[in-house]
């Protein structure tokens, strides 16, 4: 029955927004994680997603219509990956952080960028959810079949 | 007079089991809204439906036929010709297709014709139930 497929998909759509919502979370807390040298400091981290490809051996065996199509069947967090933007050099001698020139280095985390992926994040979270609702009913509605 | 079971179901039958399939790909669609390079797919409902109906060993389309139980079953076109790519109206820079409001839009098109489907079937369910007690 592939109704109960989309439950899978709804939840790994689920599971990889809710990955993303939190790599989105812990830049945000540490924006401000001053750090002395450059090697130490906080870089934006972000998750790479992928599609999930069917397993190819139950495609070559053949079978039923569209069951066993090279389609994929939901969404996989591949990585997580640091973004390479540039670091901010903030010039603070009175920071207990800075290094011997004076210098303190700021993580490369853009707040706008995280806050708009952190609504594209839950919105997408959303539709997951609402699409798991729309086969629950789906399914409801099956069992009543007859009746 | 014999109750078949065919042609009492009708085209019911088939249509609820397509928009099962339906559903699961513009799932999938959703699922990935988000990936970069994703192809949004869907299915053209009508033209399988009729093939359903035809049956699906029909000599127009160019299956292979396997005359040992050991021959593999090859399609001559691939399996995934069932599956079409959606033309995209707003592609995004990473190669990703999908729009996440249209795909909604027809996954909740698709729910409700599968509940009419739904009816139209349980309704005949009843006229057989019916017709069995003769009541």
């Amino acid at each position: 029955m592939s109704l109960s497929q989309i439950f899978d998909i709804a939840g790994s759509g689920m599971s990889a927004q809710s990955i993303r919502l939190n790599t989105t979370a812990s830049n945000i807390a540490n924006a401000e994680t001053a750090s002395s040298s450059e090697g130490d400091v906080y870089r934006a981290r972000k998750p790479v997603f992928a599609a999930v490809q069917q397993d190819a051996m139950r495609q070559a065996m053949g079978g039923d219509f569209l069951a066993d199509t090279p389609e994929s069947k939901g969404v996989v967090v591949k990585g997580i990956v640091e973004s390479d933007a540039p670091l901010e050099m903030r010039y603070q001698p009175d920071h207990p952080q800075a290094d011997d020139r004076g210098y303190v280095f700021y993580p490369n985390v853009n707040i706008v960028e995280e806050m708009a992926d952190m609504m594209s994040a839950s919105r997408s979270f959303q539709t997951n959810v609402e699409i798991m609702d729309a086969a629950k009913t789906m399914m409801q509605r099956l069992l009543t079949l007859g009746q | 007079m014999n109750i078949s079971f065919n042609n009492a179901l009708g085209v019911h039958e088939h249509a609820l089991e397509l928009r099962t399939n339906r559903a699961e790909v513009l799932a999938n669609n959703l699922a990935n809204a988000d990936t970069p390079g994703f192809k949004a797919r869907d299915i053209d409902f009508q033209s399988l439906l009729s093939e359903q109906m035809q049956g699906k060993s029909n000599e127009q389309s160019l299956k292979m036929t396997t005359t040992n139980g050991k021959h593999l079953p090859v399609n001559g076109t691939d399996d995934s010709a069932d599956l079409l790519y959606r033309t995209p109206s707003q592609p995004s820079l990473d190669g990703n297709t999908v729009d996440t409001q249209t795909e909604k839009a027809e996954f909740m098109k698709n729910t409700l014709q599968y509940q009419s489907s739904f009816q139209f079937l349980n309704s005949r369910f009843k006229g057989i139930t019916t017709a069995i007690k003769g009541q």
